[in-house]
């Protein structure tokens, strides 16, 4: 089995530093949305410079480089032990040479290890073994600041008046959207699982940011809700980083999973601006970053 | 863009308002969650023993912040073996987790101005108008941008609280913000809070 280190930590600094195309045409086609001479127009300026000096100079495009999330595909015959092994080490590599910075803090003792590394979950790594040759590790980097904006509702939500069905989930959403204000760094991206028991539901609103921008749900009920909810979201005139203006989501993802007959979960994953995802492809003897 | 350099005194924050864009230079401190936290507890309301180098530290502080600003900032440092540090990436940390401290950090200290992201409460607020100061409001995410304006790190206290809760003693030049909350009762937050609670409830009733 080949020794994947050195690679990951390449995906390590590429996500870090250089954020998405996708992402970045988003956010440049917004800025033309809101008035010369805006604080709204002026973040955005200042966070398109960001992104071409963080390329540029390889650091961190924000300086909290956020949760590891790894999501590995593998093909039968590779080793997940030794993966984990190999994307740990990388991450200590790549802290110690400042793609990250360390973020692994011991909660009951207040002590930050300094190298990323805490405990078995910290950086967090999904492994699922598929069919064919290829091998796949893609690395998303999701920042405290947005985490702390996510919520989560147990419908029915009477506060709100959201019921058991999709208006209730557009409520909730739309609520979200607004107790979040600029907190979460806004423009934000949002990640919605619509089902689920608390665990997997949140698992999946941000498992689901993993897709590209502006691609829809192929379930034409959802795509409808993903788009009517980014436009909604842009009404409430929050803007970039709740300076108030245009832009406050740049895009919507919903996905529907299975619930318990009890439970009706709406879980509202944030991503700031600098949605930071990568993928890495190992294909044969060759390896693809996107 | 108003240019000011720290320390700034009670008549330039006065005459800052909402919506004013400023470039700051001069030296500032570096300090968010554990930083708020250990100046209550050890040195404000004092329901915890000083320890350590914390009497020696609070001494450099109270000199250091007098008329200065602090960032809510948890930066990514290079050279933190040779102690040649240079910061990497120092965009705003989220700034209202440090609501219930704020106000009595500002006073405390005679602290101009706070800058970090997304804004803060009433109580802050209140503070800013009897203080005075005011709230600076840096683009978050944008961290290698403004890096670069941090032309030198003094120095670091607590480092034990971990690189991205140490106090950093730095010089910037030129740190683009906007002000959000003056020292007058002015805060865009709540402005855009109360405007876009409006279209939300117009919406839910859709």
């Amino acid at each position: 089995m080949r020794d994947l280190t050195n690679e990951i930590l390449e995906l390590i600094r590429r996500t870090s530093s250089s954020l998405p195309p996708d992402v970045e045409k988003k956010l440049r086609e917004s800025i033309e949305k809101e008035e010369p001479g805006s604080p709204a127009r002026g973040a955005l300026e200042t966070i398109l410079k960001n992104i071409d000096l963080s390329r540029e100079k390889s650091t961190p495009i924000c300086q909290d480089t956020g949760t590891p999330i790894f999501y590995v595909h593998y093909p039968v015959g590779w080793s997940t032990i030794k993966l984990k092994g190999q994307i740990r080490s990388a991450l200590a590599e790549a802290t110690k040479r400042s793609f990250m910075r360390p973020n692994a803090v011991d909660a009951i003792y207040d002590k930050n290890t300094g190298n990323n590394l805490g405990g078995d979950d910290f950086p967090y790594v999904h492994f699922e073994e598929v069919e064919g040759d290829d091998l796949t590790i893609e690395l998303m980097l999701k920042g405290g600041g947005c985490e702390n904006v996510g919520r989560q509702y147990s419908l029915p939500d009477n506060s709100i008046g959201a019921g058991r069905d999709m208006a209730g989930v557009r409520k909730v959403v739309l609520d979200a959207v607004q107790k979040a204000q600029g907190q979460g760094c806004a423009p934000g991206i949002l990640g919605v699982a619509i089902g689920g028991d608390r665990g997997t539901s949140y698992i999946k609103s941000k498992e689901v940011l993993f897709s590209e921008m502006g691609t829809r749900n192929t379930d034409p009920k959802l795509a409808e809700l993903e788009e009517r909810l980014t436009g909604e979201a842009n009404e409430m005139g929050i803007g970039p980083m709740g300076f108030g203006g245009k832009t406050t989501v740049l895009d919507t993802k919903i996905i529907g999973l299975s619930r318990l007959p009890a439970s009706y979960f709406v879980s509202v994953s944030y991503m700031c601006w600098a949605y930071r995802r990568r993928k890495l492809t190992v294909k044969g003897e060759e390896i693809i970053y996107d | 863009m108003k240019q000011i350099t720290t320390p700034i005194s009670d008549e330039v924050i006065r005459e800052l308002k909402v919506g004013d864009a400023v470039a700051l230079s001069g030296m500032m401190v570096t300090g968010r969650d554990a930083v708020h936290k250990w100046m209550i507890d050890t040195f404000i309301k004092k329901t915890r023993a000083p320890q350590g180098d914390d009497l020696q530290v609070y001494e450099e502080l109270k000199k250091i912040l007098n008329g200065s600003v602090i960032y809510h900032c948890g930066p990514v440092v290079s050279g933190l073996d040779t102690k040649d540090y240079k910061f990497v990436a120092a965009g705003p940390t989220t700034s209202i987790r440090e609501e219930p401290y704020q106000a009595d950090v500002l006073k405390h200290f005679n602290i101009k101005g706070v800058i970090g992201k997304g804004g803060m409460g009433a109580k802050t607020l209140k503070g800013c108008e009897e203080t005075p100061a005011v709230y600076f409001h840096a683009i978050g995410g944008a961290a290698s941008y403004i890096a670069q304006t941090v032309t030198k790190v003094h120095g670091v206290f607590k480092l034990d609280f971990g690189v991205p809760e140490a106090i950093w003693v730095i010089e910037v030049k030129e740190f683009p913000v906007v002000v959000t909350m003056d020292s007058h009762g002015g805060s865009q937050h709540a402005v855009v809070e109360a405007s876009s609670r409006k279209v939300l409830e117009d919406l839910l009733a859709r």
